[in-house]
């Protein structure tokens, strides 16, 4: 791991802002910082969110996977409950079919120009973190309900990797032939 | 680099370009892709500023400090690549309302702006509770193969489509 790199603070913010450009960028070239392609997949007209979401895990896996293996990276696999992510995830879901955006879409938004992302949007989204970070002490206990905490599916199964990698990058890709065969 | 005035590129290439970006924020910054926290932070210090108190003393923020940190920086970094990317192809333009919204729902600024603005906030609560939003769960989280990321942007889709169906079909025919 190149440790030393990770551990230069100055040059790490730096390497933050050159990296969430590329993602911007990306994200507008793919369309999806516009609520009319992100409502089109809620709506199940436009499957274009879907499609770059699954060939980033596809390309994505592969490569973090390699380089693990090579201790090249560590994983960082975020903590779940049924209290937390059950019930966060379907909180999040409301919200993003109302606003048409998420966060980091929203950030592209607001870069191309959209104001509703801009004078609507991101003020709730900042209302709404500041209120859950109020929300927080009261709600530790509840959070840890049907605790998993932070395991992935290969260390779930006690299989090697690639069982897992491999399988699910032949489904996807599967998934995304019959989207992509029925013009979605 | 006529590429680059491009429009719109291939969902499969931003796709594959969006997990390639991922194995060097791995690589040199030993981080996942995320945005969301960047937001929780910004909060904190936004109250900070307006109650000229620290907010350490939360717990929320003693996890998460309001202070601006490498994601803070992606964040920023997302609005400027954006923003180039849009100007080069000539896709910059101030707008109030999207064109689906204003199909089904008018002209009118104010409920597409309270939508957009109690969704944030039903969207920034989600986030903090189910700890990621898109971006670190849906991305970052289900390539490493997190079951809690799974979970989570299986659920963001199901309460999403649900919710979308009933705002355009739902309300009012």
């Amino acid at each position: 791991m190149l440790k030393k790199l990770h551990s230069q603070k100055k040059t790490q913010l730096f390497l933050g802002l050159v990296m969430g450009f590329f993602f911007g960028f990306l994200l507008q070239k793919g369309g999806v910082a516009k609520y009319d392609v992100i409502m089109g997949q809620l709506l199940l007209k436009d499957f274009t969110v879907i499609k770059i979401m699954l060939s980033a895990i596809v390309v994505g896996m592969v490569g973090i996977y390699l380089m693990k293996e090579m201790g090249m990276v560590e994983l960082h696999p975020k903590p779940g409950s049924i209290g937390m992510t059950v019930v966060g995830g379907s909180i999040f879901g409301v919200g993003f079919a109302l606003l048409g955006y998420c966060p980091g879409t929203i950030s592209a938004a607001i870069g191309q120009g959209n104001l509703d992302a801009l004078f609507g949007g991101l003020v709730g989204i900042l209302i709404g973190s500041g209120i859950f970070a109020h929300l927080y002490p009261g709600l530790e206990k509840f959070l840890k309900i049907g605790w998993f905490g932070e395991i992935t599916f290969p260390e779930y199964l006690k299989v090697n990797p690639w069982m897992v990698i491999i399988p699910l990058g032949i489904l996807i890709i599967i998934f995304l032939y019959i989207v992509e065969s029925m013009v979605l | 680099m006529d590429f680059l005035t491009l429009k719109i590129w291939s969902p499969y290439l931003v796709g594959a370009g969006i997990g390639l970006l991922s194995w060097f924020t791995f690589l040199l910054s030993n981080k996942p892709i995320g945005c969301s926290t960047a937001f929780s932070r910004t909060s904190g210090m936004i109250e900070q500023v307006i109650t000229g108190k620290s907010v350490a003393k939360n717990p929320y923020y003693q996890k998460f400090p309001a202070v601006v940190d490498w994601e803070w920086m992606f964040v920023l970094g997302i609005i400027a690549g954006s923003l180039v990317s849009a100007m080069l192809s000539g896709d910059f333009v101030l707008r109030l309302i999207p064109s689906l919204w204003m199909a089904r729902f008018g002209i009118a600024f104010l409920p597409r702006f309270f939508t957009a603005l109690i969704g944030g906030i039903v969207l920034g609560i989600g986030a903090r509770w189910a700890g990621g939003c898109t971006s670190g769960h849906g991305i970052s989280g289900t390539m490493q193969l997190a079951v809690s990321s799974w979970i989570a942007v299986i659920l963001f889709f199901i309460a999403g489509v649900g919710t979308a169906q009933l705002i355009y079909y739902g309300l009012g025919g």
